[in-house]
């Protein structure tokens, strides 16, 4: 019964990982990675992960992406890629590495997979991950806070420094 | 029932994806995009070893992915919108000089 939620969303998720290396403009993209993100937010659903299911379109979908949208609208990346390429057999060898890779990471990963029980009641719901996050990993979940405070003032230095630079000029 | 190994696969396929976008491409977003694909793909990873192995630690560690995938984003595009200001490009092979 599962497959019929899972094949159109994986169909979706492969297909907007493609279109998301393939696209020629950031912005499609962009729609792509908004794609990805929503059809692995369903697969979370499937597998009993109801929280991070919503993190996932709150703070990927709903967050992330806009983040990259402004941005691509404040440096109208629109232009295509020139058709200089310093390294010219890079895409080749991209192409026949990451054959190599996908072959071994599937057969890595097909030998970690098991069977799956049925999960307890109430299993990936908030208040699970949240009694994991507050009594077993409350260090790292601190440590998480201060990531984030670094990543504000970073993006606030970053933003600023440009400017200054400038005036001195 | 779906078994875990098709979950599996699928995170393979786009962690590969997105490893072959960092590669081939040259726009610093894009880039950066193939990026945050390769991270979801192994966030579908570590969800379906919790759901396999009913353990609600491979949950945990997808929230902090995300929280160092948010940080990770907020300053990679601060450097990229900083470096589009100074050298008018979001090619990367044209970012090769190694000093500002």
């Amino acid at each position: 019964m599962e497959w019929v939620i899972f094949v159109p969303a994986a169909t979706l998720a492969v297909a907007g990982g493609v279109a998301l290396v393939a696209a020629r403009q950031p912005v499609h993209s962009a729609i792509a990675l908004l794609v990805v993100l929503v059809a692995l937010a369903v697969m979370y659903l499937v597998l009993a992960a109801q929280f991070i299911a919503a993190l996932q379109v709150i703070i990927y979908a709903g967050a992330i992406v806009v983040l990259f949208l402004f941005v691509i609208m404040l440096l109208q990346a629109g232009t295509p890629e020139g058709p200089v390429n310093k390294l010219p057999r890079q895409r080749v060898a991209a192409l026949v590495f990451g054959a190599l890779y996908l072959a071994i990471l599937l057969s890595a990963a097909l030998a970690a997979a098991g069977a799956f029980a049925p999960p307890p009641e109430r299993f990936g719901t908030a208040q699970r991950v949240g009694e994991a996050l507050f009594t077993t990993y409350l260090l790292p979940f601190e440590l998480a806070g201060v990531i984030l405070l670094v990543g504000v003032v970073a993006a606030v230095v970053l933003g600023r420094r440009t400017g200054a630079g400038e005036g001195e000029r | 029932m779906v078994p875990s190994s098709a979950f599996l696969v699928l995170s393979a396929v786009l962690f590969t994806t997105g490893a072959l976008g960092v590669l081939i491409r040259r726009n610093a977003l894009i880039v950066f995009m193939s990026v945050e694909l390769m991270l979801n793909s192994v966030n579908l990873a570590f969800v379906t070893f919790a759901r396999q192995h009913l353990s609600i630690e491979g949950q945990v560690a997808v929230f902090f992915v995300l929280v160092v995938a948010a940080v990770e984003v907020v300053v990679g595009l601060a450097l990229i919108v900083d470096i589009f200001k100074t050298r008018e490009t979001t090619n990367i092979d044209d970012v090769d000089f190694l000093r500002g």
